[in-house]
């Protein structure tokens, strides 16, 4: 057969990952003293789903643990099983287990053979106490893995009255994949599915495993119409109209469309490629509102309205291309119960997780680079922070710790706390362990300065290494991975109330408003959520302290960077009140900066300086203006520190 | 030059690299042709704020922001003027582009490993350690540079410290 079996490896990976992050995340939300038949329901489909699809693909470790899974997982939703406390551990574990398999089949690298045998055994052994009616759910094992076996719906009935409505459940778990049996004798029901062109039995038979003939774009698009059925609340309902004909399959189906979330999977490739092109684009389109500046005549009012257009356009094809990129925060946060859970319980600590602004959308580069910054510093916070429950107690606070990750949006970044009501550093211990590790510090530091200190390589105050904690991974690498998505991370702190972790961290990579202003012979480019307002000084208006110039606006002193020096560019107007002042606003500072012109405004598409060179302080990145001339784009938080920097030097 | 074009093994059983031939104030240079992305003429660049004066700032090339140094500022050889005749090399390095401005372009010159001599510890602009060696080109004496390990100094900066040659 010539289709490309790796295709459908990495739509099965996709899927089982997701799968497993369903059962994971469903599994968190169980209430166990009443448990939600639905969600049971569709943890048990999730495990069948990648039972079946690694039984087709012939992944047979996957198999055997969904396998033992399924069986408790069916007890538990039947009730003939009570779901405790360490019961859901073994299937937090059980899923981890199935990633770490998935991950390694997906690598192609070995198996984790003794860790699946332990973890069956567990299984097993829950499985064994509980002493079920084994007849029965023998039966349904052979359903589940019916699709090559020949069993007919009659065969089927064996166990009790229920089971070809569940019979059908499990098949509707697979969808793409019909029984040999079914396609047989329902004709109908496979004009409903439609996706096999041969329904050939013998062909079925002499090659199972490749269980479809058709392109591979169909299949996903059943699977997805499956997956999504197999969550409705209605499909055990369903199933047994749906097998009398057509027509009721395809009400069904109609029903359960309505609840289908109209996404497809697109490579990020792609999007990524399409965010370049339409800065391109842009680039274009300024190069041409630049040209149209020339022209003259009666033609060139016509330009100049075309090209407005032309820039509304593109404007919105930039957004939408940039909404594309952006991914509700959750996806990451999503994952912290469990990690809040595992580790309270092994710490013998009570830890509330509160989760807030989990819709607040970012970047999706950066979400997969937040997850290990975050789980870090969360990970801290329930070690470190968060006091043991007696501790708690006999300082007069409430015995389980609070930890609250919060995503907002302010202005142009994003800030993600995460705070906790524990111990608060320790400024003294930390003070200690830095002059231990010959690091910089003194006893007379700010406290801003010794939080800092934490950052530094090698540093880890843990009194214990625990295997929480203080893995040699420390918080410089925290520091690092998050400067590196362009953000950077402040800590507030206070003795016996509880630290305070601040990540800021930039809307969007790729493009920003910008006022272009002239220094000399050079452009820069301010991001217009910097600027207050831009005016001529007047005489009057400036002060001078020792070096520092200053600004009196409206009763208030403004310090005032002068960019031509700062930038060292030559040619620039030297006084200031022969040039423009442009007011900026940092998330610490607000001052003036000095520039010869306001070019005017547009959008930049901002490209790396660190691609080819490397970071300049003071500037953020560049950009390519409508003359394909460089333009520096100025960062206005870093320029005051910079200018600071510098004025001490001096 | 007139060799087949066969770059693998002569009958020494040495393999032959090709080399660009460039000049530097009077002296005759060589750098690997493989990292040699293009040859273009010198045109304005954009400034970075405070880099040293060798490095001329950055340019569009297409779409990326690749800076510009020019080596005869660096290593004070040659004049550094800017004219329609000024050459500038455009580099693929360790996945980086980098541009360096010379006096000249002479050549492509073939080069056996066994016509390469050890380099001089001192007597040339370069640094030993950015030099592969000296070989003998028609009368000329020509220096292979190691051009990654040049362009890749801390000496330059082009780079962030903590991503030095050896990591990438």
């Amino acid at each position: 057969m010539s289709i490309d079996m790796e295709q459908f490896h990495a739509v099965f990976f996709d899927e089982s990952q997701e799968h497993l992050d369903d059962m994971e995340q469903l599994l968190m939300e169980l209430d166990l003293g009443d448990p939600d038949p639905e969600q049971l329901n569709s943890i048990f489909r999730a495990a069948h789903s990648i039972k079946g699809g690694s039984g087709i693909f012939g992944f047979d470790a996957l198999t055997g643990l969904t396998h033992v899974m399924e069986n408790l997982l069916d007890r538990a939703r039947k009730g003939s099983m009570q779901l405790t406390v360490p019961v859901v551990d073994l299937f937090l574990q059980t899923v981890d287990l199935l990633k770490g398999i998935l991950q390694a089949y997906r690598s192609d690298s070995a198996l984790p053979e003794e860790a699946i045998a332990e973890g069956i055994q567990a299984l097993e052994a829950v499985l064994n106490n509980e002493n079920p009616p084994v007849a029965n759910d023998e039966a349904e094992e052979d359903a589940g893995f019916g699709f090559f076996t020949d069993i007919t719906p009659a065969e089927s009935d064996n166990g009790d009255g229920s089971q070809p409505s569940e019979q059908q459940d499990e098949w509707e778990g697979f969808g793409f994949f019909e029984p040999v049996a079914e396609v047989q004798q329902k004709a109908s029901e496979e004009q409903g599915y439609g996706f096999f062109e041969e329904p050939d039995p013998a062909k079925f038979n002499n090659e199972p495993q490749y269980g479809f003939h058709k392109p591979l774009d169909e299949i996903r698009q059943e699977a997805k119409y499956a997956a999504v059925q197999s969550e409705g609340p209605s499909t055990t309902g369903e199933a047994i109209p749906r097998r009398e004909g057509q027509d009721n399959a395809r009400v069904a189906r109609q029903s359960t469309a309505t609840k289908e979330n109209t996404s497809i999977r697109v490579d990020t490739l792609k999007i990524d490629s399409m965010v370049n092109l339409v800065g391109e684009l842009v680039i274009t389109q300024s190069m041409l509102s630049m040209i149209s500046e020339e022209v003259v005549g009666h033609c060139r009012e016509k330009l100049q309205s075309a090209i407005a257009e032309l820039q509304r356009n593109t404007r919105e094809i930039q957004e939408s291309v940039m909404s594309m990129r952006m991914l509700p925060i959750n996806m990451t946060f999503n994952r912290f119960p469990r990690v809040v859970r595992d580790l309270s319980s092994k710490l013998g600590k009570k830890v509330e997780l509160i989760i807030e602004g989990g819709a607040t959308e970012i970047d999706k580069s950066m979400i997969e680079k937040l997850v290990d910054p975050l789980t870090h510093l969360v990970r801290n916070s329930i070690d470190h922070g968060i006091e043991k429950t007696d501790v708690r107690v006999e300082q007069g606070k409430s015995e389980t710790g609070t930890v609250i990750l919060r995503a907002e949006q302010k202005g142009s970044s994003i800030v993600i706390s995460i705070i906790d009501d524990g111990a608060g550093l320790n400024r003294q211990r930390i003070l200690s362990k830095a002059s231990e590790n010959g690091l910089p510090s003194d006893p007379g530091m700010l406290d801003k300065e010794v939080w800092q200190l934490i950052f530094q390589p090698g540093f880890s105050t843990a009194a214990e290494v625990t295997d929480v904690s203080g893995r040699g991974v420390g918080m410089d690498v925290v520091k690092r991975n998050i400067e590196e998505i362009g953000g950077r991370i402040e800590i507030e702190s206070s003795a016996g109330k509880g630290s305070a972790f601040y990540i800021h961290l930039p809307l969007t990579l790729a493009i920003v408003d910008g006022m272009c202003v002239s220094i000399g012979e050079q452009i820069y480019v301010i991001p217009l959520v910097n600027i207050l307002e831009s005016l001529q000084p007047l005489a009057k208006q400036l002060k001078q302290i020792g070096n520092d110039s200053l600004l009196w606006i409206r009763e208030q002193y403004w310090p005032l960077v002068k960019l031509y020096e700062l930038m060292g560019v030559e040619g620039a107007i030297e006084q200031p009140t022969g040039a423009i002042v442009v007011l900026l606003e940092s998330s610490k500072k607000r001052f003036g900066v000095q520039v010869d012109a306001l070019l005017g405004q547009q959008q930049v598409v901002i490209k790396s300086l660190e691609r080819h060179y490397r970071p300049v302080p003071g500037i953020s990145g560049a950009t390519i203006m409508g003359d394909g001339r460089v333009a520096m784009i100025l960062d206005a938080e870093s320029i005051a520190d910079f200018a600071n920097d510098r004025l001490i030097q001096e | 030059m007139s060799f087949d074009s066969h770059l693998h093994n002569d009958n020494s059983g040495s393999t032959i690299n090709e080399y660009l031939s460039f000049v530097l104030g009077d002296e005759h240079y060589a750098l690997d042709i493989i990292t040699v992305k293009e040859i273009r003429g010198y045109e304005p660049v954009t400034k970075i704020a405070n880099a040293p004066p060798f490095i001329k700032g950055v340019i569009n090339l297409r779409g990326d922001i690749v800076p510009i140094i020019d080596l005869r500022l660096k290593f004070d050889v040659g004049e550094a003027t800017y004219n329609q005749f000024t050459i500038v090399i455009m580099l693929n390095v360790l996945d980086r582009i980098v541009g360096i401005v010379v006096d000249g372009v002479s050549d492509v010159v073939r080069l056996a490993d066994d016509d390469i001599r050890p380099p001089p510890e001192f007597g040339v602009a370069f640094d030993s350690r950015y030099l592969r060696g000296l070989a003998a080109v028609d009368d000329n004496m020509v220096i292979l540079v190691n051009i990654e390990r040049l362009i890749s100094s801390e000496e330059l900066g082009l780079f962030e410290a903590k991503s030095g040659s050896d990591e990438e």
